[in-house]
């Protein structure tokens, strides 16, 4: 059998002497902030970066929406239909869609679909969580939700469940079993696309979306 | 016996009775103290002799050995090195340097250069007896100064290796706001290099005069009638391009100003 | 690139004062919002710390971590490729291109990629290579490379900029509004991503544990170079394995807050595998090639080893007072990029010729690389000279083998930066030293102090002579 380049530098890895180095203690748990503190916490880092924050409550929460889209008036929101919150949606348009955005359901594969999903103008998605203590949306996309969603159209409503608030990274990984349960992609999103190549001066929208809308339904 | 005095307590112990304090010292000269900042070498040693300790110059010394070591020659500088380990007798007391650079050299690269040498056990001994001067001043010694000169403004230059190697900036400035009447404007920028680096302002002078240039013009922003260091290195870089920009500015070693600002000369 | 090509391109750089203002700003810049970010200094002491043991311990399991790596990556369904040179990694990637009949790539900013110049090799063989890093962007329009890591056209101002838009991007107006120029890049590149057939990407940290491959960025072409391309193919230093996902959170904190001052990127993308049954997008294959050039024999040398701590977080270039007047092209090579330089600028050996003096002990994972610089002076110096010792100490450093690719070798690359071997280095020459140490340097056999020396402390010991006091 030949030897391979991954046989010639694993072995000259091997053959390298070695430091023992222990992994070191991971560090203690600080009593993470009561919820409150959770929320206004991330919602100084997210407003920083320049997201925009709504505070709702469960019951409250699709009327919010409504008030937000009436106020904006897109023509088209991009959603999953085969999610809770797409269902939802589904039905406060089937009630009353008047001066609503036109839905369009992301419910193809991308090969087919991407002429249409360049041409939204918002879209609206789920989260897994959030981090306080950074300022990030947890997104965990998954056959329902797809990836593009929360990336190509110009605008990303994001609905957070305020329970779902983490102090920490290290916190979200830990109580959401990460390690053991990696799906295809996770993204960790703190605010709208954004560069300063050009003389540092910030700009956003420069890929993803303009912008980031959060409702935190408390 | 020579002692000038800043002012004498009666509380206290006579400070050259005090059983705390080394006896003797050492002292490194430095080359460039030795050919460019003779006076500043003098007032070093004048300075810890006030204050009760005397002072030992080992003849035989030379150069720490840096340059060399910094340019990639560690057998001719582990040469010139152990050429000081040999002149200093290998006893307990402190050697006492004038000089953030050379004192890095000596205590933080010494014990490798020498490892696995016959001298690494000497050069171990001797690193951790090597204190850069003004640390030894403000907390081994705990000087008190009095200030015995008109009104003045300085700025404070921080030598790299002074302050990330030997991290001793915090004793350097205590002594100067010791001196009452000497107001300290600290840099702008104090964090960056002068633009000396040793063998570099040698082998990149275009580089190194963007950056005296640039400490030069941060010095003068403060006003300062007085550039201070702790490092000759930085000082003959600095005092040589505020010369040729014509500045009414003067750079000094630290001990040489506290000597004058505490002496009276 | 030899001494006086450098010292040529110094002079120009020193000479362009746009240039300097340009650097000076976006130096000044970071170093501010790195301070704020990390304004506790204990928990940032704490975090360094932490950071520093992990990568330790990741490099005291390299080989098992990455054979863990590739296992969990092909698990997950990650094709994974090995590659000992660039030429090797450049035509592994080349072969999926042409496998999928691709003729366009959209690549997101990869420093990886630019020590390998995919770019140069794919174009050559007719692959449409589009950078889509706004600041890659800018540059490869203008066909340059990269003058920063983080921030690759900081070189260049917003009429530079507007220029090259106008002149480059077919139907582009001539405008220097920021926002303006944001929306042409977004525009043209959309459409590039929409019709690429493959994405590259680098990666910040690949997750052994797990068999996930970390990417921070905070425009999205890197989602979407990731994302919309039916093939990704991510290139990765074997010094980018992390050995669990728990590791990530401070890793990220110190990458982050260190490169752009930020306490978290825009996005984090943590990429597990291909498009999965009933999944709607993302690519259906994704690549690992794992790149080595050399990390191996670093790996090998203690003292260099820890080198591969380095997160090319790019504080070093950003406190770097030498870099900040010359910029990044000067160097004739990326700074913490480049082939020849495939660690961060202080592993480029030779005073002057990389970042250096003058370093904050910021970054670094505490590995204290300035340290580390005699060890790379003395790899890159001419022979030892015989002269303070008469050769009887002579004991030059075993030089680096050539590269595999035949790419210089430590000890090459920086002789040229040197004068001719024989030739005394003009530091020693002009030194100040003022007597030399006498063969076998034994007690009393040194010359004493030359007469008329400006400073002629008493000698020690010589009664009435050694001790002031007694005078």
């Amino acid at each position: 059998m030949t030897e391979t380049a991954r046989d010639r530098i694993l072995a000259r890895l091997r053959s390298a002497p070695r430091e023992e180095a222990p992994r070191p203690p991971e560090p203690a748990i600080g009593t993470a902030p009561e919820l409150s503190g959770r929320i206004d916490q991330l919602t100084t880092r997210l407003e920083a970066m320049r997201a925009v924050v709504r505070r709702t409550t469960a019951a409250l929460w699709l009327e919010a929406l409504i008030a937000l889209l009436r106020e904006r008036g897109w023509s088209t929101l991009l959603y999953a239909p085969e999610t809770p919150l797409g269902a939802a949606i589904e039905n406060a348009w089937a009630q009353d869609g008047d001066g609503l955005p036109a839905l369009v359901a992301y419910a193809e594969p991308i090969e087919s679909f991407k002429e249409r999903l360049f041409t939204v103008e918002a879209a609206i998605t789920s989260t897994a969580g959030a981090v306080a203590d950074t300022g990030a949306l947890i997104l965990r996309p998954d056959g329902r939700e797809p990836r593009l969603m929360s990336l190509v159209p110009p605008v990303h409503v994001a609905v957070l469940q305020a329970q779902s608030i983490f102090a920490t990274l290290e916190d979200a990984m830990r109580a959401g079993g990460w390690a053991a349960d990696m799906p295809t992609n996770m993204v960790l999103v703190s605010g709208p696309s954004k560069t300063a190549d050009i003389e540092l001066t910030l700009a956003f929208g420069v890929h993803g979306p303009k912008e980031l809308i959060v409702l935190i339904v408390e | 016996m020579r002692r000038p005095r800043g002012r004498q307590r009666t509380a206290f112990p006579r400070k050259d009775q005090n059983p705390l304090k080394p006896n003797p010292v050492y002292f490194f000269g430095t080359c460039l103290i030795e050919s460019f900042f003779p006076r500043a070498g003098e007032a070093a040693i004048r300075l810890i002799e006030r204050e009760g300790v005397p002072v030992r110059f080992p003849a035989g010394q030379s150069c720490c050995g840096q340059p060399a070591y910094n340019s990639g020659y560690p057998d001719d500088a582990r040469a010139v090195a152990r050429q000081q380990l040999r002149a200093f007798p290998d006893d307990e007391a402190p050697i006492v340097v004038p000089s953030g650079s050379c004192a890095g050299m000596m205590k933080h690269h010494y014990p490798g250069l020498f490892a696995g040498e016959p001298d690494q056990a000497l050069a171990e001994r001797f690193a951790g007896r090597v204190v850069e001067w003004s640390e030894f001043m403000a907390a081994r010694l705990g000087v008190e100064l009095e200030d015995r000169g008109a009104p003045l403004k300085v700025t404070w230059h921080s030598s790299c290796h002074a302050m990330r190697e030997m991290n001793v900036i915090a004793h350097s400035k205590g002594l100067i706001r010791q001196l009452s009447r000497v107001e300290l404007v600290e840099l702008a920028r104090e964090r960056e290099c002068c633009g000396f680096g040793g063998t570099f302002a040698v082998k990149h002078p275009a580089i190194s005069g963007a950056l005296v240039t640039d400490k030069v013009d941060d010095i003068r922003a403060t006003g300062a009638e007085r550039v201070i260091a702790g490092d000759c290195g930085c000082l003959l870089n600095i005092t040589g391009a505020i010369a040729h920009r014509g500045l009414p500015i003067r750079g000094q070693h630290l001990a040489e100003f506290i000597w004058e600002r505490t002496h009276g000369s | 690139m030899g001494p006086e090509e450098f010292d040529r391109n110094v002079e120009l750089a020193l000479a362009d004062a746009q240039l300097r203002r340009n650097f000076a700003f976006a130096m000044g810049s970071f170093i501010a919002r790195r301070q704020a970010v990390f304004s506790d200094a204990a928990q940032t002491e704490r975090l360094r710390g932490q950071g520093q043991a992990l990568k330790r311990r990741v490099l005291s399991r390299l080989p098992e971590l990455l054979e863990e790596l590739e296992a969990n990556c092909t698990r997950n369904g990650i094709q994974v490729h090995w590659a000992e040179t660039p030429a090797v990694a450049n035509r592994l990637v080349l072969d999926i291109i042409e496998r999928h009949a691709a003729t366009r790539v959209v690549k997101g900013k990869s420093m990886v990629s630019e020590e390998m110049h995919l770019n140069a090799f794919l174009e050559k063989h007719g692959v449409e290579v589009v950078e889509t890093d706004l600041g890659e962007f800018i540059i490869q329009l203008n066909g340059e490379t990269p003058s920063h890591i983080i921030v690759p056209a900081i070189h260049k101002n917003k009429q530079q900029i507007a220029r090259i838009f106008h002149e480059k991007v077919p139907g582009a107006p001539y405008t220097e509004e920021v926002e303006e120029l944001n929306a042409i890049a977004r525009a043209t590149l959309r459409r590039k991503f929409a019709e690429a057939g493959v994405g590259i990407s680098g990666v910040n940290f690949a997750v052994a544990e797990t068999g996930t491959l970390c990417l921070v960025e905070n425009e999205g072409n890197g989602r979407m170079c990731t994302t919309l391309p039916p093939v990704h193919i991510a290139v990765m230093g074997l010094e980018k394995v992390v050995e669990k996902l728990a590791d990530l959170p401070p890793l990220l904190r110190l990458l982050t807050g260190s490169a752009t001052g930020q306490f978290i990127t825009t996005y984090v993308n943590l990429i597990s595998s291909p498009r999965r049954a009933g999944e709607k997008d993302g690519p259906t294959e994704v690549h690992l090639v794992i790149l080595d050039n050399g990390r191996s024999r670093i790996y090998a040398d203690p003292e260099l080893r820890q080198t591969l701590q380095c997160v090319r977080c790019g504080t070093c270039l950003n406190h770097c007072p030498v870099y900040t007047r010359i910029g990044g092209h000067a160097y004739g090579f990326v700074p913490g990029a480049d082939r020849q330089d495939p660690q961060p600028p202080g592993f480029r050996t030779g005073p002057g010729r990389r970042p250096h003096h003058g370093l904050e002990p910021l970054r670094r994972l505490r590995g204290g690389l300035p340290r580390q610089d005699p060890h790379h002076r003395a790899a890159a110096a001419p022979a030892q000279r015989g002269g303070v010792t008469g050769g009887r100490e002579r004991r030059a450093r075993p030089r680096q083998p050539p590269q595999p690719n035949g790419a210089a070798g430590l000890g090459r690359v920086a002789v040229s930066q040197h004068p001719p071997a024989g030739q005394p280095p003009a530091e020693l020459a002009a030194g100040p030293h003022r007597q030399r140490a006498a063969p076998g340097g034994a007690p009393g056999a040194l010359d004493p102090l030359p007469k008329g020396a400006p400073f002629r402390p008493h000698p020690a010991a010589p009664p009435g002579e050694g001790d002031r006091n007694q005078r």
